[in-house]
């Protein structure tokens, strides 16, 4: 099963309309509620990322019943030391975006624990894009 | 057992097919869609129901009855309690000592009267060794409110392990009370512990437990019936002594527990109160999704006004509170002492530790699925996003749903059909794959053939 979703860069009043929707669909699905928490909160953290840092971005949502992959590709400033990226705390949220409660730099290595798989590709100046796979049957 | 989920439900609310006219309001205001109307009645899908009681609120002919026990019932026991919430106090006016409602308590046949609330000291310090441990489960919920209980089961099961397992305080009270009384020597079998509710929730919860095993609660008594009773003799007769033995009076805390901020205004940590179901749907939607952090307990009471405006009180939910707060701030110290053969005063007592204020784990029964198998409930949710691409998504009811999408959703589950659809059904017609005197049995089929015959027996207007 296929879902996808636009998102709409310093909107943040829109932030986590994917994830909410995304949630919705996985309850009707009677996924175990535990997955469901784990996919909505990685993919809250990969929306608020393209909202807060990117200038457009689109999620491509792919079901079966053994997992999920989310794959979200975005237009924006890229990152430029993915490892550092992926420490926590770090962050490079401009003040405002840390003053709205974002911007905490717990993003990447939030979904990397809640996610079974995650890779990261990016280009500085072009975007980014971060696909993440979450196995549906066991739990972790 | 507790990760079982349950199939039958016990239920307060129940639709009086009798009078129902089929008019759709409870259908419309039901916050988990658990109504829908058909041959001209409402029909209550009880797995979906959390007693939450707002159908009642709208029902325009008192058609959907709060079922209590018959008040004859109380003389089954010798001793007769009155476990009373302070928000029946409440409903009086401010005229009306307490000592004058006791009082036709008694000449209504209880022997005792014990304030629900009085738990609260003890609950206090257990939610707050809760809070104190170091969980990760984070908000902590509120157990106080049943109706939210069953609404996280059905609609949240994500969220049933943050529900603290604590006993509410109306069973730690009817615990107390009947340790007392078989301590005092009563045997067990003549203890009749009557509660007075104000909502439909309790009834529920009383009659079908979540979290225990069994309820120390002989029956249960509508508070707007026992309100008429209560005011009638108070009107009738003018009491001026009190030969009820009369309880301690209420602290602050106390009395305000079962209003909104009841709780969370004396608990540490950030404490969040929030009153009214939509209010609270639209709080758990964000929890669920892991949107708040460091958030520690929860207070989420389904009535706005929480127990003051509980569906079964009578007088306004603001005065009520109003009462309430002023009530206690004014009285405030110069409490009166406990009549020596009251049941006294919980906080003082040692008669709790006897009882176990552990509530076992609560499981999710979830109502949102399609289907158990996933595979399935692909194939549906598929089926329905493809329906739902041809219903007109104005929400208008007239196929006896309350929404579009739960038409598209009864409809995968065989349990109503497409031409259910006005829109659909002109369409058919238009296209002459429907003839109009199908049309018409389908629209009788949902709402009865009265709706649908008055233009055609009465002429003109």
């Amino acid at each position: 099963m296929h879902l996808q979703y636009q998102v709409e860069g310093g909107n943040f009043t829109k932030a986590g309309l994917a994830s909410s929707d995304l949630k919705r669909v996985l309850k009707l699905l009677n996924v175990d509620p535990k997955i469901i928490k784990r996919i909505v909160v990685a993919l809250y953290e990969a929306e608020v990322n393209i909202v807060a840092h990117a200038w457009k971005g689109a999620i491509y949502i792919e079901i079966e019943t053994e997992k999920i992959n989310v794959l979200l590709v975005d237009e924006g400033p890229g990152i430029p030391d993915i490892e550092m990226a992926m420490q926590q705390g770090f962050s490079t949220a401009s003040a405002v975006v840390r003053e709205m409660g974002f911007g905490a730099g717990m993003g990447l290595p939030n979904i990397k624990n809640n996610s079974d798989e995650l890779k990261i590709h990016s280009e500085v100046g072009v975007g980014t894009i971060v696909e993440f796979t979450i196995n549906l049957n066991n739990e972790q | 057992m507790n990760n079982k989920e349950q199939t039958k439900f016990i239920h307060a609310l129940h639709i009086r097919e009798d009078l129902c006219i089929g008019c759709s309001h409870c259908m419309n205001v039901c916050p988990t869609e658990a109504i829908r109307v058909k041959n001209g009645k409402s029909v209550l899908y009880d797995d979906r129901c959390v007693d939450c009681g707002e159908c009642f609120r709208v029902c325009p002919v008192n058609a959907i009855i709060i079922n209590h026990d018959d008040f004859s019932r109380i003389y089954d026991y010798t001793q007769r309690i009155a476990l009373l919430p302070a928000v029946f106090t409440g409903q009086f006016p401010e005229e009306l000592e307490r000592r004058m409602i006791y009082s036709a308590l008694l000449e209504l046949g209880f022997t005792h009267v014990y304030e629900v609330e009085k738990s609260t000291d003890l609950l206090k310090h257990s939610i707050e060794a809760e809070l104190n441990k170091n969980t990760i489960t984070r908000p902590l919920i509120s157990s106080f409110c049943p109706a939210i209980i069953r609404l996280i089961q059905v609609k949240f099961p994500a969220l049933v392990d943050n529900i603290i397992r604590l006993k509410p305080p109306l069973d730690i009270s009817a615990h107390y009370v009947r340790n007392q009384l078989i301590k005092r020597g009563t045997p067990a079998e003549e203890i009749g512990i009557f509660y007075v509710t104000p909502c439909a929730a309790k009834i529920a919860a009383i009659k079908d437990p979540v979290g225990e095993t069994g309820s120390p609660i002989a029956g249960v008594i509508n508070m707007d019936f026992l309100y008429n009773k209560v005011f009638r003799l108070v009107k009738q007769n003018n009491f001026v002594s009190c030969a009820l033995p009369v309880p301690e009076e209420m602290s602050q805390m106390q009395t305000c527990w079962s209003l909104t901020g009841g709780e969370s205004q004396h608990l540490p940590g950030r404490c969040l109160a929030i009153d009214e179901i939509h209010n609270v749907i639209e709080i758990l939607e964000k929890i669920e999704n892991d949107e708040i952090s460091e958030l520690d307990y929860l207070e989420l009471r389904a009535c706005d006004e929480s127990c003051a405006g509980g569906v079964l009180t009578t007088a306004n939910r603001f005065l009520t509170a109003e009462k309430l707060r002023n009530h206690t701030s004014k009285t405030g110290e110069t409490s009166s002492k406990a009549h020596p053969e009251s049941i006294g005063n919980a906080m003082n007592a040692d008669g709790f530790e006897s009882i176990a204020l552990a509530l076992d784990a609560i499981g999710p029964r979830s109502i949102i699925k399609l289907d158990e198998n996933m595979g399935e409930a692909m194939k549906k949710m598929e089926k329905v996003n493809r329906i739902m691409q041809l219903l007109p998504m104005v929400d208008c009811g007239i196929c006896g749903a309350p929404s579009c999408q739960a038409l598209a959703r009864d409809i995968v589950q065989s349990d109503a059909t497409i031409k259910q659809c006005i829109f659909i059904q002109k369409i058919l017609e238009q296209r002459g794959e429907l003839s109009l005197e199908e049309g018409v049995e389908i629209m009788q089929k949902v709402w009865g053939y009265g709706k649908t015959n008055k233009y055609r027996d009465i002429k003109g207007y």
